[in-house]
């Protein structure tokens, strides 16, 4: 029986779909036979960010219109053999996507499959409910800013009242904390939220905090998930994430500035 | 950048960004939000209800009545304030 995980967030261009490319990314590796959903239909980023755009042919609407069976929209990553990705659709309209459609899809993955990750579009409405709705857990990808920890904490909300686990009296969603594009820099300065300061309004399980990086926008120039650069600083905060999740004790990493040494100082300044 | 420098920067970080503003208003919105997403949706219409009955015997003044709902751990309350007119009496 798979588990669901939904990436969500309430406001839009946090880091969900890169947190689901990762996420699938990472699971998949460690052998854990995963399938990451896009929810954003319309707009269709996933299968752009793990540069499988060419191989779309069927898509997640087409399987819920039964115009395609599942194993033909499903993609097979062609870098790890247990990742498959099922992408959104570009065209149809959101109303596509409905509850009905979407648990049945679900309901045949989760034979096959250890973990189902849902990418959730932006907002608080359609399509980020259809997302979260059958959700076991919720990663809520979070910046340290105003807007964005206000719409985190709504989302939260919803997971808690509306979710189909509390609509029938299930154990609540585990909901996780991921801040991304965390600067320790600007935060050691006090022009940043810290991560003590998002958790003292959230309190949630912190899954990770993932630096502004530079690797995260050339990651997706190339449609490769950024926990493959295994150099950088993101792709390494990604990968402790993963550890995290499936239960290993990983210290945080990347929440200070990195520390310049006498001569470093001396000599590039 | 020569030595004198070195030890000037290595003072502890002073604060110099606003980050603590946007924690006090993230404080102040949360708390809320969180207060208006508790409560339940028959709120309002039960309000304009039991002051209807109320009106009924004595004259009250919208503006001296207040509603207050509050979620504790195992119960709900619900607080109703009225002030009466001193001299109560059907109107
Ligand atoms: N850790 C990070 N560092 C730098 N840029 C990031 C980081 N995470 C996300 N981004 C950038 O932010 C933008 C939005 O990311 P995306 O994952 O598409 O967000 P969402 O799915 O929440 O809308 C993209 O341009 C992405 O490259
Ligand atoms: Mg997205």
């Amino acid at each position: 029986m798979a588990r669901i995980i939904v990436i969500t967030s309430g406001k839009g261009g946090v880091g969900k779909t890169t947190t689901a490319a990762a996420l699938s990314m990472g699971l998949a590796q460690r052998g854990k036979r995963t399938v990451v959903i896009d929810f954003d239909v319309g707009l269709r980023n996933l299968d752009l960010i793990m540069g499988c755009e060419r191989r779309v042919v069927y898509d997640f609407i087409n399987v819920i219109n039964n115009e395609s069976t599942l194993n033909q929209a499903l993609i097979r990553d062609k870098r790890c053999d247990s990742l498959y990705i099922l992408p959104a659709s570009q065209t149809r309209d959101k109303d596509a996507l409905h509850k009905d459609g979407v648990e049945r899809v679900l309901t045949e993955l989760a034979d096959n499959y250890d973990f189902i990750v849902c990418d959730s579009p932006a907002g608080i409405e359609h399509g980020a409910y259809m997302a979260m709705y059958f959700a076991d857990d919720a990663i809520v990808v979070t910046n340290p800013e105003v807007s964005s920890v206000r719409d985190s904490d709504r989302m939260l909300g919803i997971l808690s009242s509306r979710s189909k686990r509390a609509e029938t009296g299930q154990e609540p969603v585990r909901e996780y904390l991921l801040l991304t594009r965390y600067d320790p820099l600007r935060v050691a300065n006090g022009a940043m939220l810290s991560v003590d300061d998002v958790q003292d309004i959230l309190s949630l399980r912190l899954l990770g905090v993932i630096p502004e990086s530079k690797a995260v926008l050339s990651a997706s120039n190339a449609g490769i998930p950024v926990i493959l650069d295994r150099e950088s600083d993101a792709g390494q905060a990604y990968g402790d994430m993963v550890a995290r999740y499936l239960g290993d004790d990983v210290p945080h990493r990347f929440l200070h500035p990195e520390k310049k040494g006498l001569f470093s100082r001396i000599f590039k300044g | 950048m020569g030595l004198l420098d070195y030890f000037a920067t290595t003072r502890p970080p002073q604060k110099v960004g606003n980050a603590s503003i946007a924690k006090e208003r993230l404080q102040i919105l949360v708390a809320r939000d969180r207060i208006a997403r508790d409560k339940p949706s028959y709120l309002p219409q039960l309000e304009q209800e039991i002051l209807a009955v109320i009106r009924k015997y004595v004259e009250v003044d919208m503006n001296t009545v207040s509603v207050k709902y509050e979620l504790a751990e195992s119960h709900e309350v619900l607080e109703l304030n009225i002030i009466l007119p001193d001299s109560a009496g059907p109107p």
